[in-house]
């Protein structure tokens, strides 16, 4: 049986573990390593691989940052461990 | 008025606002000196850390960087901003939560050692120090243009007033100063990009103008773009690579990892109330970072193209295709007064032919139309943004708060670094190691006499900087995250890890990536001292030393890793420590110092 607290972290390295995880699609993976291919997709005058290196990773770092507050202000609440 | 009168008046009054901040809001304790009595909003803090975070390299080099080097640039827009997600994930939350006021003192706590805090404090200073270097190439740049002279003489007088403004304030200071530099810089970064976004693509908003097409016609601005420079057999912009892919994944990982491992940023997450708005605050500091990251592509991109047609007039190779030398602007020649941007005439016509001439093929072409090599013979990267406005004949209130903008940028980093470093040797190395009982009175001191020190070293190397200031900060990106990054991380995530794994491990992490960097650019970059010379193909495979400082935080996780093995695990209370840092209840208690 689990203690309260390794449940929550746990909970913790799973929502982490997922959004690094869109954090290395959105980046290394679409801004670098597929780069080439996803140029082939237009989004305006720019390239789909050029879009997420220089504008599109970073709108999703933004995403990214933000869920984790919300999710890690609930998981507080869940497992009592907020500050008053 | 007078361009150069205008420029002195809003520089002016902006140092003003500065000043008198710095002087309303003036450190009088050492809690409100380091980490401003941890009273600030999370809204505040994120608006002060994107200040303190985009500095001379952002605000003055990156622009340059992706004007010239197209895609390949995007390492610097992803590494500089994919770092705070990692920064907001892995270690924003904990630090606060253990609550002390240096990266060091978490580091000799958590692995109960004196040596760690000692290890932990000659990282910090290497990665600080190198990245202060980076600033005072970005100051010098801008002081010379704004007071039009030598690049040697605005450096100087750029310690000057880095002296004067940072050693006064502390951190309470620094961050409400921050804030209006923020409110500057962003402004006078923005307006320029609008400016020039709607002139040349008629939409007002750079983002989206950088994938629209030229006014009044269907060519997207990129396309036209590549097809100017590729004319002047340059590399394509949009698909011209940094070295090579393996090179570029590592670079933006160092840049990522380096984020956040520098200790003037984390330093930023002990200043909030709570655990909570550690969280918060990296993605304010990621909101305002991002309007100047995602502007930054089209003010790359169109001062590029800008500049090209300035000096290609006309058709390329006709006889009146190139702009007449006596003809030239005056940017051009306010540029070249400080030395920055220089022209030689090769083939004696008197006008300006600008083309890649390490291009072999289009260099053969090019000695057809009778050009003897490109006489652009030296186009500082750094000025591009200054210029920029000049070259796309914005009004003078504009050039006059880019010129600002550059001074807030510049100014506010490089307080903040001084900080980090006064801070870790007065309160890390004196209070911490050597005098216990040292007085709140004489740390203070301490702290100032340090940051003088700190200016001078970083003026006097910042005469030979080894790169462009982008490039130099990024060696700093480098050092920290073979050093700091791992040790901080694995002191929450790895509750094994111990005080031996942590000590080998920095000390490799770092000790590589030094050995890695200073074999190609000298030894704490002071020219004539690099023993392999700055050489591609002595390159471990193909990766720059700008871009090594992963490699060394691999490096760092994996002897850290096996040496903790192998040795005895950490004290029970250590454990205890690493749980109780894992949750957030609790951290107003642990705010006493």
């Amino acid at each position: 049986m689990d203690t309260q607290a390794q449940q929550y972290w746990r909970a913790n390295l799973r929502l982490v573990a997922v959004l690094l995880t869109i954090w290395f699609i959105c980046s290394y993976l679409f801004g670098i390593l597929l780069v080439d291919q996803l140029n082939t997709i237009k989004v305006g005058g720019a390239g789909l691989g050029f879009w997420f290196a220089q504008q599109g990773s970073i709108y999703t770092f933004l995403v990214l940052i933000f869920i984790y507050v919300i999710r890690m202000n609930a998981l507080d609440k869940k497992f009592g461990v907020h500050e008053d | 008025m007078d361009l150069q009168i205008l420029t002195y008046t809003v520089v002016g009054i902006t140092f003003a606002l500065y000043i008198g901040i710095a002087f309303w809001a003036r450190a009088h304790s050492t809690s409100e000196f380091y980490a401003a009595g941890r009273g600030i909003h999370p809204i505040a803090n994120g608006m002060a850390t994107a200040a303190d975070w985009m500095s001379a390299a952002s605000f003055i080099s990156m622009a340059g960087l992706i004007a010239f080097n197209g895609y390949g640039a995007s390492v610097f827009l992803m590494g500089w901003t994919g770092g705070y997600v990692l920064l907001a994930l892995l270690l924003a939350p904990y630090l606060r939560k253990f609550g002390k006021f240096t990266v060091p003192e978490f580091i000799g706590d958590r692995y109960y050692s004196k040596s760690a805090r000692f290890v932990a404090v000659v990282c910090l200073i290497l990665a600080s120090i190198t990245y202060v270097i980076g600033q005072m190439k970005g100051i010098g740049v801008a002081f010379s243009r704004f007071l039009e002279t030598s690049y040697d003489t605005g450096l100087y007088i750029g310690m000057g007033i880095v002296f004067i403004y940072s050693v006064l304030g502390g951190m309470k200071g620094i961050t409400y100063t921050q804030i209006a530099q923020y409110v500057v810089l962003i402004f006078a970064y923005t307006v320029p990009a609008v400016f020039i976004s709607m002139h040349l693509t008629g939409n007002p908003v750079p983002q989206l103008g950088l994938l629209d097409n030229m006014t009044g016609s269907t060519v997207p601005m990129l396309d036209k773009l590549d097809q100017v420079v590729t004319d002047l057999g340059f590399k394509q912009y949009t698909t011209q690579v940094m070295g090579n892919t393996l090179n570029m994944f590592v670079y933006t990982l160092t840049l990522m990892i380096g984020t956040a491992g520098l200790p003037h940023v984390i330093i930023r997450f002990f200043t909030v109330p709570k655990v909570k708005d550690a969280r918060s605050s990296a993605g304010w500091a990621l909101v305002f970072i991002a309007i100047l990251y995602t502007t930054a592509p089209a003010v790359g991109s169109m001062a590029r193209l800008n500049l090209m047609n300035t000096i290609q007039v006309g058709e390329v190779g006709s006889p009146d295709g190139n702009l007449a030398y006596a003809d030239r602007p005056q940017w051009f020649k306010n540029w070249e007064a400080t030395g920055l941007l220089k022209y030689q005439d090769k083939n004696g016509d008197g006008r300006i032919q600008y083309y890649d001439d390490k291009n072999k093929a289009f260099a053969a072409k090019a000695e057809t139309f009778g050009w003897k090599g490109n006489e652009m013979v030296k186009v500082d990267r750094d000025i591009m943004v200054l210029a920029n406005p000049e070259i796309a004949k914005l009004p003078d209130w504009v050039i006059a708060l880019v010129v600002a903008g550059g001074l807030a940028a510049a100014l506010s980093t490089a307080a903040g670094l001084l900080l980090a470093i006064a801070s870790s040797i007065s309160h890390d190395l004196v209070k911490g190691m050597i005098n216990p009982n040292i007085s709140e009175k004489a740390e203070l001191l301490t702290s100032r006499i340090t940051m003088t020190g700190a200016i001078l070293a970083a003026g006097y190397l910042g005469l030979h900087p080894p790169d462009f200031a982008a490039g130099t900060v990024a060696i700093a990106f480098g050092l920290a995250a073979a050093s700091i990054f791992p040790a901080l991380m694995m002191g929450i995530f790895n509750k094994r890890m111990n005080r031996a794994g942590a000590i080998a491990g920095m000390v490799a992490g770092i000790g590589i990536t030094l050995l890695y960097v200073f074999q190609h650019k000298g030894i704490m970059f002071v020219p004539g001292t690099a023993f392999l010379g700055d050489m591609k193909p002595n390159w471990f495979l193909g990766i720059s030393p700008n871009a090594f400082g992963a490699v060394g935080a691999l490096v760092n996780f994996i002897v850290a890793i096996l040496v903790s093995r192998i040795t005895m695990p950490p004290p029970e209370h250590i454990q205890h420590l690493v749980e109780d840092i894992r949750v957030p209840a609790g951290a107003g208690g642990a705010t006493t110092h």
